[in-house]
């Protein structure tokens, strides 16, 4: 063997937050389409569901007059996709496997180990959208608010699939065990059912109806439904933001708590 | 940050408090260190002073604290007491600082086997700060190095356990670091990887003059590499110095006698012998050591033929790091291993 490693112009430095973020992202996007299992379900599940759904429910719902459930079902389609992906389970195998102190080793900001798998997340977040609003376009479906629309639409999808992630990762940081990652997913039936996803509030009965009222995941559908079917409506965006918002502010704390915890050189 | 913490951190006591109490020839000087995983006690006030460009060893059984010592020396684990300084920074107040300027390549070889070696060792890079230029230049470097040919760019699940050592190496050398902390490097690795990995070693310390701290339970290993040693055990360092002067410390030369059983009365009685320094016997071997081995060994077994005891061997040799262990703790090294 020939050693020839010293390099006296070679001396380490910290970074800035950004670098470290790309450097944490990049190898999060690297894995991807060498763990193409973890992405394909977000793209089948979301489109098996709208096709049941659209097949079962489509002429009940027509029988009140002019309604187009094709658009109305495609809110639902795309949460389906975006909810609950993300580098979580990366993260505890990482955990487990010792690479996460390899990590810890070298002077890469902490925060960073979270903020650059999240930004990995929101890469596949739009990609997977891209599929159900094709599936979409594919059955007649269209936006009032035009290409902007659809831009605001994906961007407003990205975030909630980003602000969801922080419960997962809550979890993995605090935990680092995939079967209570796994759990997580029990979050999102309370969330995504008891709202008027695959039913119009007007048709629900009164305990459902007032259960998804106070299910801000109600008004995130409402915000992406007026974008497709009923043109530019601020209040309901606003409202859509504010749900995203109020569940981030959740969430992101938990991530950010259980992130310290596991850093705090283990006290 | 605490804020005390903050308190130095801004007003720059830490940093005094590092240069005051490091020696400048010093790469790492611990005072009193403690560490403690719940009730029990890792590390018992250990006192280190590794100088600039030595190969220190630092030598125990499994359990003894070295692990643990050396992830508080590199940060990962908080001190709970006592003071530690790295390359000039303390652990506690300044881990930044000292990230920047150790390697490490730790016992738990974790390399992430989903990603290729160079893409492990070029995100290593990233995240010293290197820049692109700087990461091509030194993965050409440290690909002489790791020597696992087109095999670099395969995922590292593929890679044999000798493979893997060698790539952690080069990922602790990939941002050219002060000091480098080996914990265990060679078990689990065959004869010859072993030796490849001493050689290695030996190199970096000789062409670099970097200063290497290692941990290890092979007696041979501390003795072949380390300039200076630590014999660690509960926790607490128990002896420290060169391998020659800690095996000075327990005579010159020893006779061992293989034997059918321990038996107290004989040692009494071959303690007693003139010339001899001492006696013991563990496990029907019974160890005596004396200044002048070759003059003493007739004696010996002369007065051995006179006991009861059946002997099947008698020998002499100088003293190794073993006989210093068992010297300080009661125990072989090996027998605390299992």
């Amino acid at each position: 063997m020939i050693l020839a490693v010293g390099d006296d112009t070679i001396v380490a430095a910290q970074s800035s937050l950004a670098h470290d973020v790309g450097a944490v992202a990049g190898r999060a996007l690297r894995q991807i389409p060498r763990e193409p299992t973890s992405v394909i379900p977000a793209v089948f599940v979301p489109a098996f569901f709208y096709v049941v759904n659209l097949g079962a429910f489509e002429n009940i719902a027509k029988a009140g007059g002019d309604f187009d459930y094709k658009a109305f079902l495609i809110p639902m389609a795309i949460a389906f996709a975006v909810t609950g992906m993300s580098r979580a389970p990366t993260l505890d195998t990482d955990i487990d496997g010792g690479y996460f102190d390899r990590l810890c080793l070298t002077p890469v900001r902490r925060s960073a180990l979270l903020f650059g798998l999240m930004l990995a997340d929101v890469v596949v977040l739009v990609a997977l959208c891209v599929p159900v609003l094709v599936m979409g376009f594919a059955v007649g479906v269209r936006f009032r608010t035009g290409a902007p629309g659809i831009v605001v639409f994906v961007v407003l999808c990205a975030m909630w699939g980003l602000v969801f992630t922080g419960f997962p990762y809550a979890v993995a940081l605090k935990t680092g065990s995939p079967a209570a990652v796994n759990a997580c997913f029990i979050i999102f039936f309370p969330l995504f059912f008891l709202t008027d996803a695959v039913v119009p509030k007007a048709a629900m009965t009164g305990w459902f109806a007032t259960i998804a009222t106070y299910n801000p995941v109600t008004y995130l559908l409402g915000a992406l439904r007026s974008l497709i079917s009923t043109g530019w409506q601020p209040a309901a965006l606003a409202e859509g933001l504010a749900a995203v918002m109020g569940i981030g502010a959740l969430s992101m704390t938990l991530a950010a708590l259980a992130l310290g915890g596991r850093v705090r050189r283990r006290n | 940050m605490s804020m005390y913490d903050a308190f130095q951190y801004f007003t720059g006591m830490a940093t005094a408090v590092a240069g005051d109490s490091a020696p400048p020839d010093h790469a790492v000087m611990t005072q009193g260190l403690v560490r403690n995983y719940g009730d029990v006690q890792a590390l018992r006030g250990v006192d280190l002073a590794v100088k600039k460009g030595e190969i220190y060893g630092i030598l125990g059984p499994n359990g003894a604290g070295k692990s643990t010592l050396v992830k508080v020396l590199c940060t990962l684990l908080a001190p709970h007491g006592g003071l530690a300084l790295v390359a000039g920074h303390d652990v506690e107040t300044g881990p930044e600082a000292v990230r920047l300027r150790i390697g490490v390549a730790l016992q738990d070889v974790a390399l992430d086997d989903r990603q290729t070696g160079r893409e492990l060792l070029m995100l290593q890079g990233r995240l010293y700060g290197l820049r692109r230029s700087q990461i091509r230049r030194r993965l050409a470097q440290v690909l002489d190095l790791v020597d696992i040919g087109d095999a670099i760019d395969r995922r590292i699940g593929t890679y044999s356990g000798g493979m893997k050592r060698r790539l952690n190496l080069a990922a602790a050398l990939m941002h050219n670091p002060e000091i480098l902390f080996l914990d265990e490097p060679t078990t689990g690795l065959d004869p010859i990887s072993r030796s490849a990995v001493w050689e290695e070693i030996r190199r970096l310390n000789q062409e670099l003059t970097m200063t290497i701290i290692l941990t290890t339970q092979y007696l041979d290993e501390a003795d072949a590499l380390a300039d200076r040693v630590a014999i660690i055990d509960g926790g607490t360092i128990v002896a420290e110095g060169t391998p020659s002067e800690l095996k000075r410390s327990v005579g010159q030369d020893l006779i061992v006698a293989e034997v059918d059983r321990d038996d107290p009365c004989v040692v009494r009685t071959l303690a007693a012998l003139p010339g001899i320094d001492s006696a013991s016997a563990e496990g029907g071997r019974i160890v005596v050591t004396t200044s002048d081995g070759a003059a003493q060994l007739s004696p010996v077994a002369v007065a051995l033929d006179k006991t009861v005891l059946t002997v099947a061997s008698l020998t002499l040799r100088t003293p190794t790091l073993d006989d210093v262990f068992l010297e300080l703790t009661g125990a072989h090294i090996g027998a605390s291993n299992h």
